[in-house]
């Protein structure tokens, strides 16, 4: 007698039976191989750290040059206005040529130049200082700039104050950054984490799995079992969904314990939004494994295909509306994208519910359509 | 000596065959590191060309029109509503419909004319603090000019002398994020695929046996390493030039170096990343772990490469760190000669670290070959 000739294998209890098994196959395989251990654990850890303790874009102590060609009071008063600026860590000297050779040599960020005709054009009413910065990382540059105009805003401000005659600045800009006060860049950088670690589970992880099953045939030797391909296809989810939501509690408590990031909105919420993009991720992952049956390919267009736009399509880092009309068109295509706007508004803004729904209807719909389309794919390939 | 040269040109014969008679491999080496120089090119900038904003102008004088009218003109700057009560600030940033609000209070124009200096409130939405920062600067600027002007015009009202700051940036003029990113790219996407390539390669012969093979041959390990570390050099070459192109020929990036100096500084660099490859795949036995390996170490090398972020942000652990990281020297030699037109001298900080960590990744990994053997 085969098995397959008993009645027993139909039903909802055996189905459940066959889905809880493969789900511990899955699981065991999940603990012994040391690969899923380095990208559904290690990774993440590592991520978190890194995200948490080492990437900055908050430009502090700029090293900087002041060059004092003028030996006037006056312009003395300016340099040791930028000297004592807290935002530099400014050094003094009189020699362009010896400023340009530190610039030239990484040693400083910028130079600060007070030339020698600056008591001559302060008398003629109208003095400048020039403020050179080293252009190659353009947003540290324009950091820079900005601390320059506002060290000087604030030198004259108490000039003035003092009852100097320097005329004030018509207009000062006056900066209140919502939800970051404090302008700390791991705001964004902890929650914005969440996208890429839910991706590299959902979907790189997912992706080589499936394809090492297509690879060996192993996959084959189960479609000769009882089991159904969708039954497959869950026993597959199950447990990188779970090891993806234990990669989700990793990052709200890194968040919350380690790096102190507000979360301000509902854990359910997030946690609801995140099970969506999960899924979405692990549908994309099922399908590249299932189109390529190859892991090298399939880690390789899952790279392309997810992780990468993760980091740079989905406004984790980088502005989208200041993106090219074409490339902008792509990012809509993208779950991530979604999932960025829900996590920068949960964590940082709350529930903001004109914000949640739309993405979260988005989201929905993607991961269902995925989802289908990886069991269409999967069955086809079974006939 | 000669025999040794020659049975090392048949290897690198054979690893190049292996390589490019595969069409999955020849897509691997080409189309990612061209799609990727793409995506980077187009996406990952930090610069704005499109800031929505509000205002909220509670002070309606002539110098209030005169600002909006230069945000207005800057390009950048797209005004999507006027607001009318405080009120509305929430929910015009909470709701995401502008990225700054910018309100005039009411005595801006009275306080400007006594020469007492106003403030304009810009708030921002943080929920990106580096966007919004930025955004804020770009405001600053429109200002900067602004005040430039009332002070030249306006001295009759003035108390003092006025300072102001003349603001210029080296190498960069117009500060644009991509002048520095796609340089970048030649090491990092170069150093992605040779150390993958690399390690993959040896894996391969491992999970077939015919490393084992080799091993058996007149070739010594030293004629192994080589065998299989050149033809890498040579593709990560092709690869960086690709990249190189990309940067000249489509976004047009000016080149202010010498292309000697910055082959020299790849030279180096690519046999530290083979190195590197060669050492990971001396640890694996199959090919899934040679491609997990290599990607759980080229995230942290490329998080800490001061790609994204620049490296003196860094807690000082990390900082040191990045001493042994081969892509921090290579994007600053690339940098350096790309935009700054730096010398094979003032690049040699950079060059002996690269030169330390070819010899001892290189090394390392012969010694355990040998091992192997014995």
């Amino acid at each position: 007698m085969t098995q397959s000739d008993s009645p027993s294998y139909r039903g909802p209890a055996a189905k459940l039976r066959r889905i809880v098994s493969l789900v511990r196959k899955e699981t065991r395989q999940i603990v012994r191989d040391p690969s899923s251990i380095a990208i559904g654990v290690v990774l993440p850890v590592v991520l978190i750290l890194l995200f948490g303790y080492g990437l900055s874009l908050d430009v502090t102590n700029v090293p900087v040059m002041v060059v004092l060609e003028d030996p006037s009071p006056t312009a003395t008063a300016v340099a040791a206005g930028f000297v004592m600026s807290p935002y530099f860590n400014a050094q003094l000297t009189t020699s362009m040529p010896q400023a340009r050779q530190r610039m030239l040599a990484r040693d400083v960020d910028g130079i600060v130049r007070i030339r020698s005709d600056f008591s001559r054009q302060l008398m003629l009413g109208n003095a400048t200082v020039q403020v050179l910065v080293r252009g190659t990382d353009a947003n540290t540059a324009r950091i820079i700039q900005g601390y320059a105009q506002g060290a000087m805003a604030q030198w004259s401000v108490r000039q003035a104050a003092e009852g100097q005659p320097i005329a004030v600045v018509p207009v000062t800009v006056q900066d209140r950054l919502w939800f970051n006060a404090a302008n700390d860049s791991r705001y964004f950088l902890v929650p914005g984490l969440i996208v890429l670690i839910m991706t590299l589970i959902g979907a790189l992880l997912t992706s080589l799995v499936m394809a090492r099953e297509w690879e060996r045939g192993t996959l084959e030797a189960l479609f000769v079992t009882p089991v159904k391909a969708g039954e497959i296809l869950l026993g597959k989810t199950i447990p990188y969904f779970v090891l993806g939501m234990i990669g989700l509690a990793l990052c709200v408590a890194g968040a919350e314990f380690l790096f102190h990031v507000p979360l301000r909105g509902s854990i359910l919420v997030l946690t609801g939004v995140s099970m969506l993009y999960l899924l979405a991720a692990l549908g994309i992952g099922l399908l590249i494994s299932s189109l390529t049956r190859n892991q090298f390919v399939a880690s390789q267009i899952t790279l392309l295909a997810t992780f990468l736009p993760a980091l740079m399509l989905s406004g984790f880092l980088f502005d989208l509306r200041s993106m090219p009309v074409a490339v902008r068109a792509i990012t809509y295509l993208m779950p991530a994208r979604y999932f960025v706007a829900l996590l920068q508004t949960l964590f940082l803004a709350g529930d903001v519910w004109p914000v949640i729904l739309p993405n979260t209807l988005v989201l929905a719909g993607m991961a269902a359509g995925l989802l289908l389309l990886t069991r269409r794919i999967t069955r086809k390939k079974l006939d | 000596m000669i025999d040794s040269i020659f049975r090392i040109l048949a290897l690198i014969r054979k690893e190049l065959l292996a390589v490019l008679k595969d069409p999955r491999a020849r897509f691997t080496i080409l189309v990612p590191p061209m799609m990727q120089c793409m995506i980077f090119g187009y996406a990952a900038s930090y610069d704005l060309n499109d800031v929505p904003y509000a205002v909220l102008n509670q002070d309606g004088g002539p110098v209030s029109y005169d600002l909006l009218a230069r945000l207005d003109g800057s390009g950048v700057f797209r005004r999507v509503a006027d607001l009318h009560r405080e009120a509305d600030i929430a929910t015009t940033i909470d709701e995401r419909l502008a990225l700054l609000v910018i309100q005039f209070p009411q005595d801006f124009e009275r306080r400007i004319r006594l020469g007492q200096g106003a403030n304009l409130q810009v708030i921002a939405d943080g929920r990106n603090s580096n966007t919004a920062g930025t955004a804020t600067l770009y405001v600053g600027t429109v200002v900067n000019a602004f005040n430039s002007e009332w002070l030249s015009h306006n001295r009759q009202s003035q108390i003092g002398p006025a300072i102001q700051i003349d603001s210029r940036a080296w190498f960069n003029p117009n500060l644009e994020t991509r002048w520095m990113m796609i340089p970048s790219l030649i090491g990092t996407l170069t150093m992605m695929q040779t150390m993958l390539l690399t390690a993959m390669s040896v894996a391969r012969e491992r999970e077939q046996g015919t490393f084992d093979q080799l091993l058996v041959t007149p070739f010594r390990p030293f004629e192994i390493m080589a065998g299989k570390a050149i033809p890498s050099v040579l593709i990560g070459t092709v690869q960086a030039t690709s990249v190189l192109l990309i940067a000249q020929l489509w976004f047009r990036i000016p080149f202010a170096g010498s292309f000697a100096t910055l082959y020299a500084g790849l030279g180096v660099f690519l046999l530290a990343a083979v190195g590197i490859g060669l050492f990971l795949s001396s640890l694996v036995s199959t090919m899934q772990q040679a491609m997990l390996f290599s990607f759980v170490a080229i995230l942290p090398f490329s998080l800490l490469s001061g790609l994204t972020t620049p490296i003196a942000n860094m807690p000082m652990i990390l900082q040191y760190f990045t001493y042994i990281n081969p892509l921090r020297y290579a994007i600053e030699i690339t940098q350096r000669v790309y935009l700054e037109s730096a010398s094979l001298e003032m690049l040699i900080p950079d060059l002996w670290p690269l030169a330390v960590i070819a010899t001892v990744m290189l090394t390392t990994a012969s010694l355990m070959f040998s091992r192997r053997l014995s």
